[in-house]
């Protein structure tokens, strides 16, 4: 029984008992429901209302966890009325996504598939279309399921999450952000706004590859690589994010540092790989065995820095 | 008792109002307080989309959405598809490929491809078959729903071409 | 009369007839149903997968607003229900009174005025378990001393079955110069029809009028054992199966959810409908499989094969309850000689009792046909890797030859018609067999994998003669009851029921074909038992070989009544008449005839002294063998060596089902069924843990291919009639997914076959493929 990670998917811990099992999947509790207009409005809910209250995004995590009563909040804040929490756009130095943004927008944005397709292809890689078209950026992350497909590119883009509450916002790195299984940074009066990442200039390039049993589905393993070649060898900067292959997405650190300064050899790939295999903690459920997932981080991060290397040095992929 | 709350949704160019309670899922505001059977329940961990429908224009599966959110907003459910005794071309490409079998899947089916075929006139089989991967079908092994689909997008063109109005409440 | 494009008789591919209602989402399913008054059942379901019931608490359940009764296995053993036949002769819980026996059965029902308040209420119970050791594996349940699953047996070994010549056969395993053997594992997959199980009883107390709309492929079997069962008389009970959101057989079973829901509308004096969520169906209806078989083969240096050998232990569950005929308890298995002219062959099986729910023959494999087939397709395979032979010229060289057919099989079925050579040279031919061998030879040497899998199956459809076929002793004949009324239109009735299989047409065809009415003008019934002549039902493609054929035969009934009729009307003698579709006219003078149409309405109004009035026709249909698809597959993987990951590039089926009624119909349950096959051999599997919990329990964990996944199929036919069947057709439903497993698996092992890989189980996940890959010293980093 201890093979199996929390990370799976809720119906599992249900068949594990950790959960009694009552024949419980479709029917939520009840709760009380409220649609604020404004951020403020939003916020001052979360604040007043109990601990136990939860911000209702695209509904994609939330809801399917409540039919199986796996999670009975007493009220959710539906914040997708709110205006101006969906948006793609570079400013300031950052890539600026708002935390209300479609899945499927992310998938389909030209802006992201020109400079930052890692992104494109975590989110082309969600659930289904049907799902992505509610699915937002901002729950995916904040669900913090170590399955989801958008942290571990978020930790290869070294994003920042804006969390705002009364006090204002303030600003969490991805390596501080997602803590455990469906645990963040994020406190409970607080609402991520904006995911943020600093802005690309040329000789970047990143890759997401997902090993999958059906489309779709939660990973097998997933790697999110990001990287930066300056004179189209040498790397400066690496970014590697992992899925499903321990209790959080993880960031691969070792692979990372190896690869800065490092001409990408195949050999040198191949020795980031195993370094990123290295970080990865996975255990064994009906998406394969342990084992067989950490090889698959191996071959998933050779497979991804190819690709982002030749993203980045302008080459097709 | 429970607590309720009053919404008003236009259900295939219906106004509908109704008091529910919040965990109302619109599947079963559209089956039960609507009678709109035609869209199903095939699963409870949102996989299956036999409940898809279209809300404000864009898919979403009816078993993974509250009522309440749909508060104000439109619904197109298969009922809605056709245009009285004229079928949706959709509704004909299923009926002349044989792309369905017990047609428990094809309602949520149906509305997929419609959305699909919004986006892109010209899907390639690869295109489809990506278009609806939030379906399950257990009886038809999808090649007539494949060629349902191009034979409904073949037929919009040429309604488009001719200047008709398709119906999508 | 009426030209060939009304009427669409046998070999039109007409579009279906049930299918407007369908499109315009106007179906009516089970949950569909709403009457006035409609309770809501829900269950309390076990996390334990064996345990003693210590207590159980409803208290705060029943002090719920809304909650209208609380259903225990105490208050059924107060009706003698809490136990009930099952189709296998053996008994199963409906509720528990004592112990449970496998995790998510179903423990307390909840009756409710809507399903969210039954939710809730579910919730508020309590039960008090205490565990009990568990058996999920059939090889310890079997080992002497192991805990005992059923008391009242007092074994967890429910039958041992065996046919065929052991000692002739071991004789030629002493005497063959190769032997091969094989352990091969059938795993447990679920069906998965997309509607779950539910119903709708509705009990008249006034009448004592019992109606149950019910998800169910055999509503008849169900009527008269729902009768036998709750002493309500037949006559006083009514099974209504509406539409069917696929039953693939996991529908022709009963669940607790039936019964208790019946009691709930006896006790509420209200209709009570019960629905599962998924969650709840998947680990609790039927499985299907679940078969640990060890295979072998003896053979000749050449590459004839002399016998086959096949000893089974097979995992029933904590139930015997799977709907086969009573004198094959393991189904048709005894068609494991397959394809082939062997001289002799044995197989045996020892089932179990394991803390898992009932089943065993579901999802469309022909009772056991799949497993035996498997089998077999996958063991010549092993045995062309051993000889060194191409596995299709090893097929090719042991065929029955189609001069020996009608062929009497080692185990002793007779083998309608068949033409197994031509059926194997056509997908070749068409594929590009020698192609394709040429390309894997010459990839192999840039160190990239591809495999090429051939299946060459031969079913067995259609049961079945009375005097071998029966359940709980009800012969599996199968009826049509045709009435032509007066203006010449049609209302036909029948025993079966269609779950997505087009009967509403394909019967129509039928009766098109024999009676020259078009198709337009005949309305098919099935389904209601107050209505429907009696019949088993919808299973183990029955419906065309049994159903079908009384279709024909009551039709030429008709027809031989017209004839008279005709005959009085043209003023001449029987035998002076001929008939062409639709019309009787007088030999030599084709002008002077009439319709059917006008010898309709005359038998209603001037139909001849001494002559019945009316022109109808029943006919139970007893068929005098069973029928013998068959067909050849061949499947091309590439296999990814870094991931393990496989790809069907290519999936050629050529079918033989006889003659054909719709082609696409045919088209479509070849199709499906190849998808069942494709997600049985790549995706699909339940498992249990030691402690019983249930793994795949539901459509997040267990996967079934999405449209991605689902390998365009590539579909064509060779026709064989069937010589006893009055339309010469033979039935399709499961063909595939009894032929297409083996050809999945063979493609996935001949891609390895060159490095020594002889085998490996399914479901083929990528990991799988890649631990033989790392074994083999065949897989690379990236
Ligand atoms: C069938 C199916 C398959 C799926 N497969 C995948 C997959 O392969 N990969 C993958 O990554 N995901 C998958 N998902 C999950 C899906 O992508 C979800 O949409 C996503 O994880 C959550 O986004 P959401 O907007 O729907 O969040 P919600 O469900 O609304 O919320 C999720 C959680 O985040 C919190 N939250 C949401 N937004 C905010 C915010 N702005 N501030 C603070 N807290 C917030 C909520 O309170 C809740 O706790 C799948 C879902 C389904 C139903
Ligand atoms: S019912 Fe299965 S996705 Fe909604
Ligand atoms: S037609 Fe039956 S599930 Fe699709």
């Amino acid at each position: 029984m201890n093979e199996l990670t929390h990370k799976q998917s809720q119906c599992i811990l249900v068949s594990l008992r950790l959960e009694p099992v009552r024949g419980l999947h479709m029917i939520p509790a009840s709760f009380e429901y409220s649609s604020p207009k404004t951020l403020s409005e939003a916020i001052s809910l979360l604040e007043t209302s109990g601990s136990d209250s939860k911000i209702l995004a695209g509904g994609q995590s939330l809801i399917p966890v409540m039919k199986l009563r796996l999670g009975s909040p007493s009220r959710l804040i539906d914040i997708n009325n709110i205006e101006g929490l969906n948006y793609i756009r570079e400013s300031d130095g950052f890539l600026r996504i708002g935390a209300l943004t479609r899945i499927v927008d992310l998938e389909s944005s030209e802006l992201l598939k020109k400079k930052y397709p890692i992104i494109n292809d975590a989110a082309s890689h969600i659930a289904d279309p049907t799902v992505r078209n509610l699915g937002t950026a901002g729950g995916n992350v904040s669900h913090a399921d170590p399955a989801n497909d958008l942290p571990a590119a978020m930790l290869a883009l070294s994003a920042e999450f804006v969390a705002t509450s009364s006090g204002g916002s303030r600003v969490i790195k991805a390596k501080d952000f997602f803590v455990d299984a469906f645990t963040t940074a994020l406190k409970h009066e607080e609402i991520l706004t904006e995911i943020r990442i600093p802005q690309f200039t040329v000789g970047n390039g990143g890759a997401y590859l997902k090993l999958e049993k059906r489309v779709g589905d939660f990973a097998i393993a997933g790697v999110a690589a990001q990287i930066s070649v300056t004179q189209g060898v040498t790397v400066a900067k690496a970014g590697i994010g992992l899925t499903a292959v321990g209790s959080s997405a993880i960031e691969a650190v070792e692979a990372e540092q190896y690869l800065i300064g490092q001409t990408l050899t195949a050999e040198a790939i191949s020795t980031a790989s195993k370094l990123a295999a290295r970080a990865s903690n996975p255990g064994t459920d009906l998406r394969g065995p342990g084992e067989y997932k950490r090889e698959m981080i191996i071959v998933l991060t050779t497979r991804a820095l190819k690709r982002a290397y030749l993203r980045a040095t302008g080459g097709a992929a | 008792m429970v607590n309720k709350m009053h919404i008003a949704v236009t259900v295939n160019g219906k106004d509908r109002e109704a008091d529910v309670e919040p965990r109302l899922l619109l599947v079963h505001f559209l089956r039960e307080n609507l009678s709109l059977t035609g869209t199903h329940i095939g699963c409870d961990t949102s996989n299956c989309g036999a409940c898809t429908v279209m809300l404000n224009g864009m898919t979403v599966k009816s078993c993974t959405v509250f009522a309440v959110q749909a508060n104000g907003k439109k619904v197109t459910t298969v009922e809605g598809l056709a245009n009285g005794a004229k079928l949706h071309p959709i509704q004909e490409g299923f009926w002349e490929k044989h792309g369905l079998q017990c047609g428990y899947c094809t309602p949520g089916m149906m509305m997929a491809a419609v959305a699909l075929l919004q986006k892109n006139q010209n899907p390639t089989e690869e295109e489809i078959r990506r278009g609806i991967s939030g379906n399950l079908c257990r009886c038809t092994g999808y090649v007539k729903i494949v060629e349902a689909i191009q034979y409904a997008a073949e037929k919009l063109k040429e309604t488009q071409q001719q200047g008709m109005e398709v119906p999508a409440r | 009369m009426a030209t060939e494009q009304v009427i669409h008789g046998m070999g039109s591919p007409i579009k279906r007839k049930e299918d407007p209602m369908l499109i315009r989402g106007r179906g009516n399913y089970v949950d569909d149903i709403k009457l006035p008054g409609m309770l809501f059942l829900d269950f309390v379901r076990s996390p334990y997968a064996h345990a003693r019931i210590k207590s159980i608490n409803a208290e705060k359940a029943k002090a719920l607003p809304g909650v209208v009764a609380v259903i225990t296995g105490n208050d059924l053993k107060g009706l003698g229900l809490d136990w009930i036949p099952t189709l296998a002769g053996d008994k199963m819980m409906v509720l528990p009174t004592e112990k449970v026996v496998y995790q998510m059965q179903e423990v307390v029902g909840v009756v409710a005025e809507d399903r969210y308040i039954a939710a809730d209420a579910v919730n508020l119970v309590e039960v008090e378990y205490e565990p009990l050791p568990v058996v999920t594996d059939p090889f310890k349940a079997l080992e002497k001393g192991s805990t005992i699953i059923r008391e009242d047996k007092g074994t967890n070994h429910i039958f041992h079955w065996e046919v065929g010549d052991k000692a002739a056969t071991d004789q030629l395993f002493k005497e063959a110069d190769v032997t091969v053997k094989q352990d091969l594992y059938y795993p447990r997959i679920h069906v998965s029809y997309m509607e779950t199980c539910g119903c709708v009883a509705d009990f008249n107390s006034v009448e004592g009028h019992l109606t149950l709309y019910m998800t169910t492929q055999a509503p008849h079997a169900v009527r008269t054992v729902a009768a036998l069962v709750t002493k309500i008389p037949e006559n006083k009970i009514r099974i209504v199966s509406p539409d069917i959101g696929g039953g693939f057989g996991g529908k022709v079973y009963v669940y607790p959810g039936y019964v208790v829901a019946t009691v709930g509308s006896i006790v509420s004096g209200c209709p009570v409908k019960w629905i599962n969520d998924r969650s709840d169906d998947q680990p609790s209806t039927a499985f299907g499989r679940d078969f640990h078989m060890r295979a072998e083969l003896a053979a000749k240096k050449d590459g004839t094969i002399l016998a086959v050998r096949i000893k089974t232990i097979s995992d029933h569950g904590a139930f015997h309850g799977d709907a086969n005929p009573t004198k094959f308890p393991v189904g048709l298995f005894s068609i494991c000689t397959g394809s082939y002219d062997l001289k002799n062959a044995f197989a045996e099986v020892d089932a179990a009792y394991t803390n898992k729910p009932q089943g065993g023959i579901t999802y469309r494999c022909s009772f056991r046909v799949t497993e035996a087939v498997y089998a077999i397709e996958r063991m010549v395979d092993v045995l062309a890797h051993k000889i060194g032979m191409d596995p299709a010229e090893l097929r090719m060289k042991n065929f029955i030859p189609k001069e020996k057919f009608p062929y009497r099989s080692a185990l002793g079925w007779t083998y309608d018609s068949g033409n197994y050579r031509d059926a194997l040279k056509k997908a070749m031919d068409k594929i590009g067999y020698a192609d394709l061998r040429k390309e894997q030879e010459e990839k192999r040497k840039k160190g990239e994998l591809m495999g090429i899998g051939v299946s060459s199956f031969t079913e067995i459809v259609g049961a079945g003669p009375s005097h071998d076929f029966d359940i709980l002793g009800l012969k599996m004949f199968d009826s049509a009851e045709i009435r032509i009324h007066p203006t010449g239109k049609v209302i036909a009735r029948f025993g079966t029921k269609s779950q997505g299989q087009g009967h509403a047409t394909t019967y129509a065809q039928i009766i098109a074909e024999e009676l020259g009415i078009p198709t337009d003008d005949i309305t098919i019934e099935e389904g209601d038992t107050d209505t429907a002549p009696y019949g088993l039902g919808t299973y183990a493609s029955r419906s065309t070989p049994v159903a079908g054929a009384a279709a024909a035969m009551a039709s030429r009934k008709i027809r031989d009544k017209a004839k008279k009729i005709a005959a009085y009307l043209l003023e001449a003698r029987e035998e002076d008449l001929a008939w062409e579709r639709g019309r009787f006219y007088v030999k030599g003078s084709p002008d002077k005839g009439k319709t059917i149409q006008e010898i309709a309405f005359a038998a209603y109004t001037n139909h001849p002294p001494g002559v019945e009035a009316g022109l109808e026709a029943v006919d139970y249909y007893d068929p005098p063998n069973m029928t013998f698809p068959f067909g050849s597959y061949i499947c091309v993987v590439d296999i990814d060596r870094a991931t393990g990951e496989p790809k069907v590039r290519r999936f050629l089926a050529i079918d033989d089902c006889g003659n054909i009624i719709n082609p696409l119909i045919v088209d479509g349950q070849i199709q499906g069924a190849l998808a069942m096959g494709y997600g049985t051999a790549f995706m699909e599997e339940i498992k249990y843990d030691e402690e019983g919990n249930v793994f795949g329990g539901n459509f997040m964990d267990y996967l079934i291919p999405s449209a991605v996944e689902t390998p365009k199929w590539e579909t064509d036919k060779t026709i064989t009639p069937s010589p006893h069947h009055p339309l010469g057709t033979k039935g399709v439903g499961e063909s595939a997914t009894v032929g297409s497993p083996a050809a999945f698996v063979n493609a996935v092992v001949d891609a390895l076959a060159h490095a020594g890989v002889t085998h490996i189980d399914m479901p083929l996940n990528p990991w799988k493929i890649r631990k033989a890959l790392e074994e083999k010293g065949l897989a690379i980093e990236s």
